[in-house]
């Protein structure tokens, strides 16, 4: 007897349905091809809307302009014996510079001018001895009487300003200035011959190259003229504000990390401590603001407007100042500053502690002396993260007050101030293009000083990393 | 006799580890306020938003009812109903989700499922520089950029110069890498193993993709969309900027829904774009404006609280699965 065996396929079926599977087998591939094309065009996506914002933002911060003065800077040049080939006015001296406004401003204003802020250590200009020495002995007394005199690139913005008094009256963005600089001479003639500058002629004016965001830009006050306004008063501002923001957030809130990590058992209290914090780093930004506003400014007026400090006249008559938004900007940093260094310390391994209390040190001298070292280098990075995050918020910072328009710098915590943020949100809600030419120069700073703060960051990493291991 | 074992004791005869401590006691204590701090903070927020907010009610012109049940937000006629700042919100936020949700997701399972090394060494660092950008300059780019595309588009007599539109899909680009994060995190925490199992099994990429591993990872992801949705709904700046000051007040029934009520491309003023744009200038304190910004700071807190906590149970439940 002869077994029979069985009768074969005749197609290679690898298993029932084959037939079926090889049918969708080119559908499934073409489908799996356009994912994977969607998912990479949707990450271009993101990386494209990157790009565009920063194209926006460059874009409008270099380009020609058509530019009326009322005074041509050169003619004032030469009427003062200068060539003006060699000579521009930034050249002139701060006594030529005083000269120019005191020939050219009326003594109204002048006198206003000078009791912000004095041209001369020694002397007055616009306003009589007796005058001053008057308005300077009365409570609430000026500015001009306690702060320095005038820097020479102030003073040369006030020159700019009232004496030059330059108009830019159109301005094309960088790119079309590159590709087309005849269509904006075009397009300036064509606004001429509309009527659209009644007031001007057009001998008057001269379409030249600017770059909004410049040396000048960055060291001269705030002004409501765009034309000549800086952020120079808007960086040191910032600069104010974070200082203190530091001061508060970072010990603070590595104390906290410090016994969430390394003393607390987990308790009822701990944990609602840890979920609370958790919590706390969602909270809106503008809500710390409202916080700020409630305590900081209007609970503590005493002590942020510097009031208790001091027995006569409050450095700020109320508590909008330096110091209320530098914490109310520290209360919104702490979670951020909690939540990195208690990652930083969780990261070093517990053999390190062991090691210490074995060897009888105690608690703190084991965090002090062997885990701290080891997590500075995540704490730092950690920290920088966390405050370059705090220099960019700026609605706590509408809701605490910061002045949008201070042309003084700020000179210490007590101070009335601007800050960058905020002079770029001012900026930007004003309707006249020049306006966004300078929020858009202001947010090139911003943004430059993040990148530095990021730099020094991974900088403080690779370094601090190197010499632990 | 056994000899007594010799205790260790400092030069006063006490025993090392019974000695006390106080500089030890003192920094506990120190550290143990900086934590407790937190509690404050949160304590002051809502005692503050709170009290402010039982102020407002207590105004005679505002009614607790009308509230929350009317939709006309005219604080100088005492129109005090929160709706219309609601709505303007929400609706910000609804376009932000439809921005971001497809692009972070997408992106995401590309970094994680499709892209090389190298490929995430230059996309991973762009998605964060995004999220280091102030939302300040997003407002600019949205008021500079977004609008006069979108009005370019669609026509400048369809489009308002301040719209729902421009600011939602600025804040969607804003809100891409808190989804594409967190999504990526959750896509590479599941197991190689079910890949793996999917492709024995023939599937193909697209099938392992969207069929295992984005379920397997679902409640991660959901987690980041609500922690988006929360920053968006918290979101200040680029709201006030391109969103306009005029809040979209209507009557349900009445107006039409979608030429009025749901138009993308008019202005509607959100609810922190109320709180913004009041306190911006010499506000007075106990008048009635200053109340009402407190009662909108209270709802949004509540708001974006439920929110995150929502999305904390997400992650739980996905830790649960794979720790």
């Amino acid at each position: 007897m002869s077994i029979e065996a069985p009768e074969r396929p005749k197609a290679p079926e690898l298993f029932p349905g084959d037939e079926e599977y090889r049918r969708h087998l080119g559908g499934r591939r073409r489908k799996a091809v356009i994912f994977q094309m969607f998912c990479l065009a949707m990450l271009s996506l993101a990386v494209l809307s990157l790009a565009t914002l920063l194209y926006t933002i460059i874009n409008d911060s270099f380009g020609l302009v058509a530019t009326v003065n009322e005074n041509d800077p050169e003619e004032i040049v030469a009427g003062l014996g200068h060539d003006p080939e060699v000579t521009g006015l930034q050249d002139l001296s701060h006594d030529q510079l005083v000269g120019l406004l005191e020939a050219n401003v009326s003594r109204g204003v002048g006198r206003r001018l000078e009791r912000e802020q004095r041209f001369y250590e020694d002397r007055l200009v616009f306003e009589s001895d007796a005058t001053w020495a008057e308005i300077c002995s009365s409570g609430g007394s000026p500015t001009g009487c306690t702060a320095g005199p005038r820097p020479h690139a102030d003073v040369l913005q006030l020159v700019n300003e009232r004496v030059v008094v330059p108009d830019v009256i159109a301005s094309y963005p960088l790119v079309s200035s590159l590709l087309d600089p005849a269509g904006f001479e075009q397009e300036v003639t064509e606004e001429f011959e509309a009527g659209s500058f009644p007031d001007h002629d057009i001998e008057q004016v001269s379409i030249e190259w600017r770059a909004w965001f410049n040396p000048t830009f960055l060291t001269t006050p705030q002004n409501s003229t765009p034309e000549v306004a800086g952020i120079r008063t808007a960086i040191l501002g910032s600069t104010w504000m974070v200082a203190i923001t530091i001061l508060f957030a970072v010990p603070v809130g590595l104390g906290a990390a410090i016994y969430l990590v390394e003393y607390a058992r987990p308790t009822r209290l701990n944990e609602f401590i840890q979920t609370n914090i958790n919590n706390l780093a969602g909270v809106p930004s503008i809500i710390y603001g409202m916080l700020g506003l409630a305590i900081f400014v209007r609970l503590l007026e005493p002590v942020t407007s510097g009031a208790v400090f001091t027995d006569g006249v409050p450095p700020s008559d109320n508590g909008r100042t330096v110091l209320a938004a530098g914490l109310t900007l520290g209360l919104l940093t702490l979670p951020v500053v909690i939540i990195s260094a208690q990652e930083a310390l969780k990261a070093v391994p517990d053999s390190l502690r062991h090691a210490g209390l074995a060897l009888g040190a105690t608690r703190w001298q084991t965090v002090r002396s062997q885990i701290l070292p080891v997590a500075l280098p995540g704490i730092l990075t950690g920290t920088i993260l966390a405050v370059a995050r705090a220099v960019g918020e700026t609605a706590p910072l509408i809701m605490v007050g910061a002045a949008t328009f201070v042309t003084t710098d700020p000179t210490g915590p007590f101070s009335k101030f601007t800050a960058l943020p905020i002079q770029i949100f001012q900026w930007t809600s004003r309707p006249q293009p020049e306006f966004h030419n300078i929020a858009a120069a202001a947010s090139i700073a911003l943004l430059l000083l993040l990148l530095t703060l990021n730099a020094v960051a991974v900088i403080v990493r690779n370094r601090y990393s190197r010499r632990a291991e | 006799m056994t000899a007594e074992p010799k205790i260790e004791t400092d030069r006063g005869g006490r025993p090392f580890e019974r000695r006390r401590r106080p500089g030890e006691l003192v920094i506990r204590s120190f550290l143990f306020s900086c934590g407790v701090l937190s509690i404050a903070v949160t304590a002051g927020i809502v005692y503050e938003l709170g009290k402010e907010s039982l102020l407002f009610f207590q105004d005679e012109r505002v009614g607790f009812l009308e509230f929350f049940t009317t939709s006309v937000w005219q604080p100088q006629v005492g129109g005090f109903g929160v709706w219309p700042l609601v709505l303007g919100t929400l609706y910000i936020s609804l376009i932000a989700m439809l921005v971001a949700a497809p692009i972070g997701l997408a992106a995401a399972i590309y970094l994680s499922e499709y892209a090389s090394q190298r490929v995430r060494g230059v996309f991973k660092p762009v998605l964060e520089v995004l999220v280091g950008i102030p939302t300040v300059v997003y407002g600019f780019f949205a008021l500079t950029f977004m609008t006069p595309v979108l009005r370019s588009v669609f026509g400048a007599n369809v489009v308002g110069f301040f719209n729902v539109a421009s600011a939602g899909i600025v804040v969607g680009i804003l809100i891409v890498p808190l989804i594409s994060s967190l999504a990526e995190d959750s896509l590479r925490a599941v197991p190689d193993s079910l890949r793996q199992a999917a492709y024995a099994l023939g599937a193909s990429k697209l099938e392992v993709s969207t069929r295992v591993v984005v379920p397997a990872a679902l409640s991660g992801i959901a987690a980041g969309f609500v922690i988006a949705m929360s920053r968006a709904v918290g979101e200040t700046m680029v709201v006030t900027l391109a969103a306009g000051a005029s809040p979209r007040n209507f009557t349900l029934g009445q107006d039409p829904l979608f030429g009025y009520v749901l138009n993308p491309f008019q202005g509607a003023q959100a609810m922190t774009g109320y709180v913004a744009i009041t306190a911006n200038g010499d506000l007075g304190y106990n008048t009635i404006d200053y109340n009402s910004i407190f009662a909108i700071g209270l709802t949004l807190f509540f708001i974006t609280l439920g929110l995150n906590s929502v999305s904390r149970r997400f992650v739980k439940r996905f830790q649960q699965v794979y720790e």
